[in-house]
Parts: C-alpha cells; sequence; structure tokens
C-alpha cells in the first residue's frame, strides 16, 4: 500500500485542488507543498532497502484475464527519479506560489500539476511494461494541459497542440512497441522483459521492437528530429517549464532508455540509432541556443542539447555511460531547474524575457544575477560546478567509442561544449552592461520566491566540490539497479589530474569564449533575430505543413466521398446491408427441415392486409399523410395479432398499447409540418424516375432478402439457447409463472432498469427539446379548419364541447371510462407476474386513460383538475426500481438479486409478494411519466403557438387558452 | 405460416426502405416505424413459430420444449418500448427541424437543383 499511495496521493491532491476556491493560492499551494512532502516522507522510508538493493514490488489484480498486474516496483533507478520528480516539485509548487499572479485560475494550476506528479511517479514506479505506457500518456496529457494552461494565448494553445500531438504519438508507437516486446517475452512483467535480454536482442522482431519504443523515447525527450515541440511548450507558465520540460518529462525518454538498457541495449541498432540521434540533437540545440532572443527559448534548446548529450550516453552504453548518462540527468535537473526559476523571476520582475532588451540586471537583482551566473557556470561545465564533472565523464566516453582512429565523436563533443559555454555567456550576459529602460521597474523578488533557486544552485555547488560525499552513494543506487554485476567502479571527484577530458573541457571554455566575443563583436549577436544557416530547418514550421496538408487531405477526402445529405447515407447504408452480409456469411449449415406450422388461410389473409397496409402507407407517406399514418397504425395492429397467434401475448398487449400512443403522438406532430410541395418542374423527369427505380430495386431488393432470411432461419432447428433455463427456473426461481414478466423484472432486471432510464431521459430530451420549440411560422396561427366560421363548435374551447357542446355524450361516456381504465390497468399489473401483462403495459393502459381526458376535454380543463407532475413520476419510478435493487445490498445479495416473501393475510389467505413486483411498479410509473411527459409536452405546444394568432386568424374567434393559465406548463 | 410471416416481414421492411429513402421527413418516419415492425417480427421469428404455447408455466415441473422461446420475447418487448421513445424523439426533432429551417425535406433545406 506503501508504493501504491505514493502515486495515488499526488491525484488525491490534484482533485482536491481543483475543487478549491479560485482565490486560495495560499491554500492551494500548502496543499501541493504537503502533497509533495507526503511523497518525499514515504520514499525516505523506503531508502534503506532500496539502498540494500532490493527490488520491492506491490501487485493487484487488473485485467487478471489477460495476465495483466498493476505492478508498483520501486528498484535504484525508480527511487532515485521519483525522489527527483518529488524534490523538484516541491521546490516549483514553494515557487509557483509566488510565480503565479492572483488573477490566474490557481485551483486549475496545482490541480494540473499534481495531476502530472502522480503521472509520472506512475511511470518511474511501474512494473508493468502496458501500465507504463498508460501513465506515459497521462504525462503527455497533463503537460499539454500545463502548456495550454493559458488558453486565451494563441501561441499557448498551439504549442499545446504541438506537444501532444508528437508526444502521443511518439506514446502509441512506444505501446506498440511494448506489444511487441510483451510477444517476444510472453509477459508484460518489468522483471520479466529485464530478464530476458538475450532472448530479446536475438529474437527476429528486436529490431521493430526498438525503433517503436526508442521512437516513444525519442520523441518525448525531444530528440531530433522531433525536437521543435519543446521550445514552444515554453508558453507553459514558467514552473511548468522548470519541472515538465527540463527537469523531468522530458527526462522520462531517457529514463525509459535505462529502464529498458538491460533487456534492449547491447546492439549495433541500439548504437546507431540512439547515438546519432543524440549527437544530431546536441549539436543543433546547442548551435540554436546561442542565437535564440528569448531566455526561456535559450534554454530550452540548451535543455534538447543537454537531453542529447544523456541519449548519446545512454546509446553508448558502456557501463561507465550509463553511470554518466544517469549523473548528468541529475545535474542537468538542478541546474536547469534553477536557471528556469531565475529566468521566471527575472520575468516577473521587469516584464519581459527577451535579450535584446535585458542589460543590466546586476544592479537591480544582485542576488539573482549572481545565482544565475553560478548555475549557468555549471551548464556551461566550469570546473567545481556538478555540471563539470558529468560532461568531464562525457568526453571521457566519447574517447572510447571510436577507438584510436575515428575522432568525429570527440569532436563533436568538444563543439557541444565549446557552443554550450556560449549560449550560457550569452545568457548571463542579461546581467551585465549599463541597466536600460524596461516595462517594469524591478527589484529582487520575495525571498521564499528565490529559495528554490538558491537551494539548487547551493547543490550544484556541493556536487561540483564534493562529489564523492553528497551525490555518490544516491548515485550508486540508481547505477547498481540498472547495471546490477557489471556496475563499473568510478571515481568521483572534481580533480583527476591533467588528461584528455580535462583538456577538452579546457579547449571547449577557451573556444567557446572566443566565439561568444567573436560572434558578438563581428555578427551582432546581442540584436540578431534568426538562427544562422538552418533557419531553414525549421521543424515546428514542417508540421505545421503536414497538419495543413492533413488536414486539407481530410478536407477533399470528405468532399469526395462524404456527403451531408441524408438520403445518400441511407442509400449507402442499405446498400451496405445488402451486399455485405451475403460477403462475409460463410456456406449455409445442411438442410434440415423442421415440422412447420400449417398454413393458415386466415393467418395469410391477416398478413394481406397488413402488407397492404405498409405497401399503402408507403405510397401514402407522399400525399395524405393521416391517411398514411392511419394505414401504418393498422400494420402495426396486424403485427400485434400476429404476436398474439405466435404464443406471445405480452408482445402482443404492449404493441396494441404502443401503437395507440405513437399514433396519439405522430398526430400532436402533424400539424407542424408544411403542406406538400407540389413537384417542381426544375429537374428533369429521367432523373426522378431514374431515382425512383433505384430505390424501388433497393426496396424490394431488400424485401426478398429479409424475407429469404426469415424463411431460411425458420426452416431450420433453433440451436440451443438459454431459454430453456428460463423456462424453467422462471416459477420456482423467480416465484412467477409468466416467464417473459419474469425475464424483464427478475433475470433481466438490470437490462430493464437500463432500459427505463432511457426511456426517462428520452422523455427528458424531448420535454427540453419542445421548450425551445419555435413553429415555422406559417404553421403558428390557428388552423383553417378550427377558423370556419359557419361551426358554432369554434367559439367553444374544448372543454366547453365536451361538458355542453357537441361531444356532451361521448364526454360523459369517456369520463366515466377513466376509473374503468384505471381498474384495468392496476388488473393487467396485478396479474402481470403470472398470466400476460406486467408493468411496461398497465403504464401504457394508464396513460392512455389519461390520455383519453386530454383527448376529449382538452389540456386546459384536464390540468384544472388534476395536477399530473410527470417529472415526478420518471424520478419516482427510477427511485424505486433503482432501491429495489440496492435493498438486495441490505441482505448481502448482489444488486437487483430479488426474493420472493410468502405472507399470510387475513381474508386474503396467502399472498406471496416478490420484490420483482416493487421493480416492476417503478416500471409502471416510468412508463406512466415518460408517456405522458412527452404526449402533454407536446399537446402544450397548440397552446403555446396559439398566443400568436397569426395574421390571418379572424379576430373574433378566442384564442383557447390564452384566457387561462396558457403557458403553465407540466 | 413460415412463409406468410417471412413474406409479411420482407414486404413491411422493403416497404420502410423505400421510405426512408425519400425526401420528406415525416415519409422517414412512417419508413422507420415500418421497419422497426419489420426488424420486431424478424427477431422475434429467431425464435421459431408456435402456436398455442405461450411461455407461461403453470407449474414448476414442466419440459421446456412444449413452449415458446421467451427469450426473443423479453427482447422484442424491451424493443417495442424503446422504439416508441425513439419515435417521438424523432418526431419532436423532426417538428423542431422544420420550425428553424422552415422546411420538412430531412436535410433541412429544399434541394438546389
Amino acid at each position: 500500500m506503501l508504493l501504491a499511495s505514493l502515486v495515488i496521493v499526488p491525484f488525491i491532491g490534484s482533485v482536491l485542488a481543483a475543487l478549491l476556491p479560485q482565490d486560495a493560492r495560499n491554500r492551494e499551494s500548502s496543499l501541493a507543498i504537503a502533497v509533495t512532502v507526503c511523497g518525499l516522507a514515504i520514499g525516505g522510508m523506503l531508502l534503506p532497502q532500496v539502498a540494500g538493493g532490493e527490488v520491492l514490488r506491490e501487485e493487484y489484480a487488473w485485467l487478471p484475464a489477460q495476465g495483466l498486474d498493476f505492478v508498483l516496483r520501486v528498484d535504484g533507478l525508480a527511487w532515485v527519479f521519483a525522489m527527483l520528480v518529488l524534490a523538484i516539485g516541491l521546490l516549483v509548487v514553494l515557487y509557483a506560489r509566488y510565480y503565479m499572479s492572483p488573477a490566474d485560475p490557481v485551483p486549475r494550476f496545482f490541480s494540473f500539476l499534481l495531476a502530472f506528479m502522480g503521472s509520472m511517479l506512475g511511470v518511474v514506479l511501474s512494473g508493468n511494461l502496458v501500465q507504463l505506457v498508460v501513465f506515459w500518456e497521462l504525462t503527455s496529457l497533463t503537460s499539454f494541459l500545463l502548456i495550454g494552461y493559458w488558453h486565451h494565448r494563441a501561441d499557448a494553445r498551439r504549442g499545446a497542440r504541438m506537444a501532444f500531438t508528437v508526444t502521443a504519438a511518439g506514446g502509441l508507437c512506444l505501446l506498440a512497441g511494448v506489444l511487441v516486446l510483451g510477444h517476444i517475452v510472453g509477459s508484460y512483467d518489468l522483471d520479466a522483459v529485464l530478464a530476458a535480454g538475450a532472448l530479446i536482442r536475438g529474437h527476429e522482431l528486436y529490431l521493430p521492437a526498438l525503433l517503436l519504443i526508442a521512437l516513444g523515447a525519442l520523441t518525448k525527450s525531444a530528440q531530433f528530429p522531433f525536437h521543435f515541440w519543446l521550445p514552444h511548450a515554453m508558453a507553459a507558465p514558467t514552473p511548468v517549464s522548470s519541472y515538465l520540460h527540463s527537469a523531468t518529462m522530458v527526462k522520462a525518454g531517457a529514463f525509459l532508455l535505462l529502464r529498458l538498457w538491460p533487456a534492449l541495449a547491447g546492439s549495433e541498432e541500439w548504437t546507431l540509432l540512439i547515438c546519432s540521434a543524440g549527437v544530431c540533437t546536441m549539436l543543433l540545440g546547442a548551435f540554436i541556443a546561442i542565437f535564440q532572443s528569448d531566455l526561456k527559448g535559450l534554454l530550452a534548446y540548451s535543455t534538447i542539447s543537454h537531453l542529447g548529450l544523456i541519449t548519446v550516453l545512454i546509446g553508448i552504453g558502456t557501463p561507465l555511460a550509463i553511470v554518466a548518462a544517469i549523473f548528468h540527468i541529475l545535474n542537468h535537473a538542478t541546474f536547469k531547474a534553477s536557471l528556469f526559476m531565475a529566468t521566471g523571476i527575472i520575468d516577473h520582475e521587469t516584464g519581459t524575457r527577451d535579450l535584446r532588451l535585458l542589460s543590466g540586471l546586476r544592479h537591480k537583482l544582485p542576488i539573482t544575477a549572481t545565482l544565475a551566473i553560478v548555475a549557468s557556470a555549471a551548464m556551461a561545465g566550469v570546473p567545481l560546478l556538478n555540471g563539470f564533472l558529468s560532461k568531464e565523464m562525457f568526453f571521457a566516453e566519447t574517447l572510447l567509442v571510436g577507438g584510436d582512429r575515428n575522432w568525429w565523436m570527440s569532436v563533436a563533443a568538444v563543439v557541444m561544449g565549446m557552443f554550450g559555454v556560449a549560449y550560457s555567456l550569452r545568457f548571463i550576459s542579461v546581467f551585465f552592461g549599463g541597466p536600460r529602460e524596461l516595462p517594469r521597474d524591478a527589484h529582487e523578488p520575495p525571498h521564499w520566491m528565490r529559495f528554490p533557486v538558491e537551494l539548487l544552485v547551493l547543490t550544484c555547488l556541493v556536487v561540483g566540490i564534493a562529489p564523492g560525499v553528497s551525490i555518490e552513494p544516491l548515485l550508486h543506487i540508481a547505477v547498481l539497479a540498472v547495471l546490477g554485476e557489471q556496475a563499473p567502479v568510478y571515481d568521483l571527484a572534481p580533480w583527476h589530474g591533467f588528461n584528455l577530458p580535462l583538456a577538452m573541457s579546457l579547449v571547449a571554455l577557451v573556444c567557446g569564449v572566443l566565439l561568444y566575443v567573436v560572434l558578438r563583436r563581428h555578427f551582432a549577436l546581442q540584436q540578431r533575430e534568426r538562427v544562422p544557416l538552418l533557419h531553414r530547418f525549421n521543424g515546428a514550421s514542417a508540421y505545421e505543413a503536414t497538419m495543413q496538408q492533413l488536414t486539407r487531405a481530410a478536407e477533399w477526402l470528405l468532399q469526395r466521398i462524404g456527403t451531408r445529405r441524408l438520403q445518400q447515407q441511407l442509400l449507402l447504408i442499405m446498400l451496405a446491408l445488402l451486399l455485405v452480409p451475403p460477403l462475409l456469411a460463410g456456406a449455409p449449415p445442411a438442410w434440415t427441415a423442421i415440422p412447420q406450422q400449417d398454413f393458415d388461410p386466415f393467418f395469410a389473409g391477416l398478413w394481406a392486409i397488413g402488407g397492404g397496409c405498409a405497401v399503402a402507407a408507403a405510397w401514402m407517406a407522399k400525399y395524405h399523410r393521416l391517411a398514411a399514418l392511419a394505414l401504418v397504425g393498422g400494420t402495426g395492429i396486424v403485427t400485434a395479432a400476429t404476436f398474439l397467434w405466435l404464443s406471445a401475448p405480452d408482445l402482443a398487449l404492449t404493441q396494441l398499447m404502443v401503437e395507440t400512443v405513437t399514433t396519439v403522438l405522430i398526430l400532436l406532430g402533424l400539424r407542424w409540418l408544411p403542406p406538400r410541395l407540389e413537384a417542381m418542374a426544375t429537374q428533369p423527369p429521367q432523373r426522378v424516375w431514374l431515382r425512383r427505380v433505384r430505390d424501388l430495386s433497393l426496396a424490394i431488393g431488400g424485401g426478398l432478402a429479409l424475407a429469404a432470411l426469415t424463411y431460411a432461419v425458420l426452416l431450420h432447428p433453433a440451436s440451443e439457447t438459454i431459454a430453456d433455463f428460463f423456462l424453467l427456473n422462471a416459477l420456482s426461481g423467480g416465484g412467477g409463472s409468466n416467464v417473459v414478466n419474469v425475464l424483464l423484472v427478475d433475470f433481466r432486471s438490470f437490462d430493464t432498469l437500463g432500459e427505463i432510464t432511457v426511456l426517462s431521459i428520452v422523455a427528458l430530451t424531448v420535454y427540453a427539446l419542445l421548450r425551445r420549440f419555435r413553429p415555422a411560422p406559417e404553421s403558428a396561427c390557428i388552423p383553417p379548419q378550427q377558423r370556419f366560421a359557419a361551426d358554432p363548435a369554434n367559439r367553444q374551447t374544448p372543454a366547453e364541447q365536451a361538458n355542453s357542446g357537441y361531444l356532451l355524450v361521448p364526454g360523459i361516456y369517456l369520463r366515466l371510462l377513466l376509473p374503468f381504465m384505471g381498474v384495468i390497468a392496476v388488473y393487467f399489473f396485478m396479474r402481470g407476474h403470472n398470466l400476460p401483462g406486467g408493468g411496461f403495459v398497465a403504464g401504457l393502459i394508464f396513460a392512455v386513460a389519461i390520455l383519453v381526458q386530454y383527448m376529449l376535454a382538452g389540456t386546459v380543463w384536464v390540468e384544472k383538475q388534476v395536477h399530473l407532475r410527470a417529472h415526478r413520476w420518471l424520478g419516482g419510478g427510477l427511485l424505486l426500481a433503482l432501491a429495489t435493487g440496492l435493498g438486495a445490498w441490505a441482505f448481502a445479495h448482489p444488486f437487483l438479486t430479488t426474493h420472493t416473501a410468502h405472507v399470510n393475510w387475513p381474508l386474503l389467505g396467502e399472498l406471496h409478494l416478490p420484490s420483482a413486483f416493487v421493480f416492476d411498479l417503478g416500471v409502471f410509473v416510468v412508463v406512466v411519466g415518460t408517456t405522458m411527459l412527452m404526449l402533454v409536452a407536446l399537446a402544450h405546444q397548440s397552446l403555446r403557438a396559439h398566443r400568436l394568432p397569426g395574421e390571418e386568424a379572424p379576430e373574433d374567434v378566442p384564442a383557447d387558452g390564452s384566457d387561462t393559465t396558457g403557458g403553465r406548463k407540466i | 405460416m413460415e412463409l406468410t410471416l417471412a413474406i409479411a416481414i420482407g414486404v413491411l421492411f422493403g416497404s420502410g426502405i423505400w421510405l426512408i429513402l425519400r425526401p420528406r421527413s415525416f415519409q422517414l418516419i412512417t419508413g422507420l416505424l415500418l421497419m422497426s415492425y419489420a426488424v420486431n417480427l424478424f427477431i422475434f421469428a429467431m425464435g421459431r413459430l408456435w402456436v398455442d404455447q405461450a411461455p407461461i408455466t403453470a407449474t414448476a415441473d414442466i419440459d421446456p420444449a412444449q413452449f415458446a422461446d421467451p427469450l426473443p420475447q423479453g427482447l422484442v418487448l424491451t424493443a417495442i418500448v424503446i422504439g416508441f421513445a425513439t419515435t417521438a424523439l424523432y418526431l419532436v426533432l423532426m417538428i423542431g427541424a422544420r420550425g428553424l429551417s422552415g422546411s420538412d425535406h430531412v436535410d433541412g433545406e429544399e434541394p438546389r437543383e
């Protein structure tokens, strides 16, 4: 649990931070500090075991069926990285407290930052490769959110998008690579993979796996040719740049390469691939960094260059190179984080980061200047600072690569060192020279804002002067974890006597100073805007161009093969439905005829009517909507009769009631449709006929196909299904003899719960859509049928018509019908468990009973008599069903387990009361609520519309409803 | 019986296809209604046809082969009710689109050709 809490606590902190109020800058940062300190404390507790070379593991079942466990694994390397993430995180959080402006949405910032911390710890501590990729992508995501933190700025959005596209694409490559690796080894467990190095390198899939994993690592670590995203990520707030984009996240690529070093390294491909990417990156980054005019841009390119250096070391892959790589990761994190923070202070205090404007800051910011100068010296590799030590180890390693004859690597290293000195000088040039007019009057920042920088610079010094006592033990822990028995003997000391690496360092230093002076004197370095030679090779614009091409290609493709026309889409879907299944289906099974039902002329007659209705409806839908609707209803009734005939009484009842309600529903909608447009003469008749012939043949083809399929199925014996289980257990297990009902409210009640939820959602959607409904102007006024002046009924409200007008007789009968229908609904509900009926049917019957009253006397009258709050029915029904399901928990049974109680009631005798009954009651209530909500909302549109009588409406016609509560909602 | 039902399903489905390829939104809703009958009947028929053998078990001790298949019936019952809800949703979209666009063409505008 200890390891898990290390990962979980930051995420919990992230959620908490997001919930804090906008202006709680202090509480936010205290929370973040507490989270980080907690992590550091846990890390400290692990130290004794880790230092002893132990590998700590915690496993949780994740996808046991796939052989995947959630494994947290801490060895030396993971521990050192985790502590790096946490320690720098602590300083960054402290710094950010002062850096962030109170006007910024601070909760979001700390929330994202803590989420990033959790993801990064997840990457570092993963003991399972798939899990590692998941956290890897999470770091990409949180990095995206943090870069885009100031999302009102276009450069932040662009930078965030670019970083995310590149690193997430790399992450996908990594996932593929990890899957290949898992395929080779047979397990995703890190320990298993690390132990299978020889197997992996000998496998034929080694190269693809290596390439894919390297793609993931190189994109993340901003290596050439993917380096371009990092400078654009500098649009993030400076604490983010300092934390993610120099000290930790970009090191994830290096971490991964180190992590998998025992499994993947040691081949020529490894050295070639990783080294060449690293060399290009380190030279390119260092060169471009010299010519940056933005302080953060300079640091970004310098970060790229240093990452390149680390990559080269890992590519070289000798044990000593690995030591140097880990050492440089730690050193770079300290001096680069402090430099970023110093830049943030300069930006914060002067209001600009432009190297062309800044000058003479040592007068205004003396302490910050000193700190930044020391940190830059560490970056340049000046002796007695930590950067010098790891750089010297790097020089020593490059000497070994080419042997005695091939010196190119050493030359590249010295050149890179030289560039490094030049851009470090460029960086500190802001502190020298005469003071200039700046956007803000600068003075030293609050002490606690500078404190992280002080601490980091102090670390640089201590490590630089006394590496043996300060960093060596830490380094040893990590080195041991990567190299195991191959761990070399090395000696960290600032002075090894005069040797070749020292000479290289000195050459780099001297040449770097000379280069800087020459550039500044003769090439106007201070005011340069473009990188010489290389400004044309701009990765970012290549990326943008690619993205634009992709968008254009997608648009082109959409225009060519896509359509916004519904008819075309449906045509394609229908064609596919007709053509694809025969291609997919194999040979039909052998023809074993089963006994058929006898031909029944009545049944055939029934369907002659039903089919005739359908065809006629297809014909009439264009000319006469009401007729078409009636015809469709005819087909529906024949369908219901078919269900009844073929032993499905429940279906028949439901179909019949749904048919009724649907018809009423569509009748209510018909009023809002426009009259038919007469055929337009613009289209040539041949095309119209061609289209009709095409559609007709498709319709006939589809109909024939489905008929043939149905017939083929009906001729074959049914396969074994779980139907028998339901039939055998309905009475004994479910306590009801109507198997279909027991199926719905007991065996598959979770399904039904989902269904009534869908019903409620649809009802609410319909209601919400209708609230915003605006009818077309020409259908807003009272329809002509109601404006017929000779008809006395049109001066009466519907209620008057029913109470004293021409509807008096049906009015009396239909009102009497209400209690009868209510009783019928109760009857069907009560018997549902044993005989055809149940919540669905009863709900629909009850809804129809109320609907009849609406149809008779109008909305206004009915709602004066009863307040039917359909929303509450919906909520109540859902709650009832849910409570029944949850009730099972009280008896330690799974959700929705049912129980039948047998109760002896006086007079009634023994009654069995299944809990499914209560569930069914919930279904009933939801069905009533849904139906009423939808139909009544639709009916109310007429009332609303009548408030705007329209121009043609005669003035003497009272707008029914306008004199009452009118707009009252149900 | 089987042949009758198969032909009936085919006729309903064919009429439905014809209607959903038409340009007016009312034709589309009619087509969807007809298609849903066809599909419901099709799913129902997957349990084969049974006459006078409703799945109502009076006693616990029964022979399952003597009863209609309750599973497609349960599924179709759900489908009927959900079909009603989607029809309502489509109807509201239909009249809403007509109110917004002034046209009852399925694309929300009269064809330009």
